[in-house]
C-alpha cells in the first residue's frame, strides 16, 4: 500500500499548537496542584481512625479509582449541571472531573507513603512532645515524600496523557486542537503521529526524573 | 511545667518529684502491668529489671504515655494525670506533658533526614519554638557533653550505634525534661559500643539527672544506681538500694533470676 506522507499542512499553522500545548499544560499543572491538595488531606484522614469521618473519604477514593477517567469528565459535564441545577462552564466541569482523580490516586500514594514510616519515628517525635501536626510537617512527611516522590512522577505523567480526554467536552487541547486540524486537512495520520511526538517530547524530560528519583537510594 | 519545683532542694520536705501509684495497663484481657507504684526522689537513678516480657518496657513506655495506661495515676513535678477517671487526654496535653519527660529508646530512633545537631535541635525549636539560632547553640553544647562536637553535621546512617544512642540522648535532653527515661538503651549496641552510652548515663546521674532506666546491664545498675526495682509478671516485686536488692534479694523469683544472670555474664 502506498500512502503519500505530507506533513506541510499538519504545521500550516503553529500557534493553533502552541495554544492548544498550553491548555494541555495549564490543565495537567492545574489539575496535578489541586489533586495532590486533595490527596494530602485525603491521603492523612484515611490514617485517622474516625469511622464515620472515613467512609465517605474511602468511597471518594475507591469510586474514582475504579471508574474510568472518561466517565468522570462526561459525568462532570453533563449530569452535575443537571443535579445541582447550575450550568457549569466546559473548562471547569472537566477540570473538576480531572482534579479529583488526580486526588483519588495521590490520596492512596500519601496514605501508603506515611504508613511506610517506622513506627519508632512517630514515637521519637511523640516523646519530644510534638503535636500531631507537627510530627507530619517536620519529621514523618519529610520521610515520606522521598519515598512518595517517584510514584508521584508517574502520576503526573499519566494525568498529562490524560487531559487528552478533556477533548470530549470541547476544551481546546492539544487533543482537540489536533481534531480541529484533522477535519480541517484531513489528514489523520500526519496529524495524530505528530501529536503523539508533541506528547512525547513534553513527556519525555519527566519520564528521566522519574527514573533518576527511582535510582536514587538515600535515606 | 511549674519552675518552683525544678528549683534547686529547698529542704527535706520535699515531696518526690516522680510518683506513680497502682499504674496498671491491659491489651484486651492481656494484663501488662499490673498495679506498680513507684516515687522517684529529684537527682534519683531508679532503675528497673526483670525477665523478658514483665512488663518493664511497658511500664516505662506509660510514664510518658506512649502507651495509655489503663488505670493508676501518674504524678511528674506539679502535672498529675489520673487514669481511672476513664477521660482521656486531649493530643495537647498530652504532647505538653511528654515534652517534661525525655524518653531514649533502645533503637535510637533518630531522625534520618535530619543531621546530629538538627536531631538535637528539633525538640527546643519546634516544641518549645526556641528561635533557630539558640536552639543550635544549645544542641551544639549538648552534642559537646554526650563527646560528640566532631559529628554535629553528620547524617544518622553514618553515625556507629554508639554515637547515635549518644546523639538520642543528647536530642532528649534538649528539651530540659524533669526526668528521663531510658529504655534498654544499650541491647542494640555491639558489645564494644556498651562502654561509651554507659559513660554518658554515668555522668548523667552524677550530674543529678532525674532517671527511670530499664535495663540488662546488672554490672552497671548496681554500681550507678540509687534504687534497683525487680518486676515480674507486670509488679514490682523488690525494691530498693542495689545491695539489698542485688546482693541479697529475698523473693526467690528475684534469686532465681540473677542466678540465671550470673550464668550468661561472665
Amino acid at each position: 500500500m502506498i500512502y503519500n506522507w505530507d506533513f506541510s499542512l499538519v504545521f500550516a499553522s503553529p500557534d493553533e499548537w502552541l495554544r492548544g500545548a498550553a491548555v494541555t499544560l495549564i490543565y495537567a499543572a492545574a489539575t496535578i496542584g489541586g489533586g495532590l491538595l486533595i490527596g494530602l488531606v485525603c491521603g492523612i484522614a484515611m490514617l485517622s481512625r474516625h469511622r464515620v469521618l472515613m467512609s465517605p473519604i474511602h468511597f471518594y477514593v475507591q469510586f474514582f479509582r475504579s471508574t474510568p477517567l472518561l466517565i468522570q469528565i462526561v459525568w462532570f459535564y453533563y449530569a452535575l449541571p443537571v443535579i445541582i441545577g447550575i450550568n457549569l462552564p466546559a473548562w471547569l466541569a472537566a477540570g473538576l472531573g480531572l482534579t479529583l482523580y488526580m486526588g483519588a490516586f495521590s490520596a492512596e500514594i500519601f496514605r501508603g507513603g506515611i504508613v511506610s514510616i517506622d513506627r519508632g519515628q512517630w514515637q521519637a517525635a511523640r516523646a519530644l512532645g510534638m503535636l500531631p501536626w507537627q510530627m507530619m510537617r517536620r519529621v514523618i512527611l519529610p520521610q515520606a515524600t522521598r519515598r512518595m516522590l517517584p510514584p508521584f512522577v508517574n502520576q503526573s505523567i499519566l494525568q498529562l496523557k490524560n487531559t487528552s480526554l478533556l477533548s470530549v467536552v470541547a476544551v481546546p487541547d492539544l487533543m482537540y486542537t489536533g481534531s480541529v486540524i484533522v477535519s480541517e486537512t484531513f489528514r489523520p495520520l500526519e496529524v495524530y503521529t505528530s501529536l503523539a511526538f508533541v506528547y512525547f517530547v513534553i513527556l519525555y524530560p519527566l519520564q528521566r526524573l522519574a527514573m533518576a528519583l527511582e535510582r536514587r537510594d538515600d535515606v | 511545667m511549674s519552675e518552683a519545683a525544678r528549683s534547686p532542694e529547698v529542704g527535706g520536705g520535699e515531696p518526690p518529684l516522680v510518683e506513680i501509684r497502682d499504674l496498671k495497663k491491659s491489651y484486651g484481657s492481656v494484663a501488662a502491668v499490673r498495679g506498680v507504684s513507684l516515687t522517684v526522689k529529684r537527682g534519683d537513678a531508679q532503675f528497673i529489671i526483670g525477665p523478658s516480657g514483665c512488663g518493664k518496657s511497658t511500664f516505662l513506655r506509660c510514664i510518658n504515655l506512649l502507651e495509655e495506661p489503663s488505670g493508676g495515676s501518674l504524678r511528674v513535678a506539679s502535672t498529675t494525670i489520673d487514669f481511672d477517671s476513664g477521660r482521656h487526654l486531649s493530643a495537647r496535653e498530652q504532647a505538653r506533658f511528654r515534652s517534661d519527660v525525655g524518653m531514649v529508646f533502645q533503637q535510637f530512633h533518630l531522625f534520618p533526614h535530619m543531621t546530629a545537631l538538627e536531631n538535637v535541635m528539633e525538640g527546643p525549636a519546634t516544641v518549645r519554638r526556641m528561635p533557630r539560632k539558640e536552639a543550635s547553640e544549645w544542641a551544639a553544647s549538648l552534642l559537646a557533653k554526650v563527646g560528640l562536637s566532631d559529628k554535629r553535621d553528620a547524617m544518622p546512617r553514618h553515625l556507629s550505634g554508639g554515637q547515635a544512642q549518644r546523639v538520642a540522648i543528647a536530642r532528649a535532653l534538649a528539651m530540659s525534661p524533669a526526668v528521663l527515661l531510658l529504655d534498654e538503651v544499650t541491647s542494640a549496641l555491639d558489645p564494644e559500643l556498651v562502654g561509651e552510652v554507659l559513660a554518658v548515663v554515668r555522668q548523667l546521674t552524677e550530674e543529678g539527672m532525674t532517671m527511670i532506666v530499664v535495663t540488662h546491664e546488672m554490672g552497671f545498675a548496681h554500681e550507678v544506681a540509687h534504687y534497683v526495682a525487680f518486676m515480674d509478671e507486670g509488679r514490682i516485686i523488690e525494691c530498693g538500694p542495689p545491695p539489698a536488692v542485688l546482693d541479697n534479694p529475698k523473693s526467690t523469683r528475684l534469686q532465681a533470676f540473677l542466678r540465671r544472670f550470673r550464668t550468661v555474664q561472665p
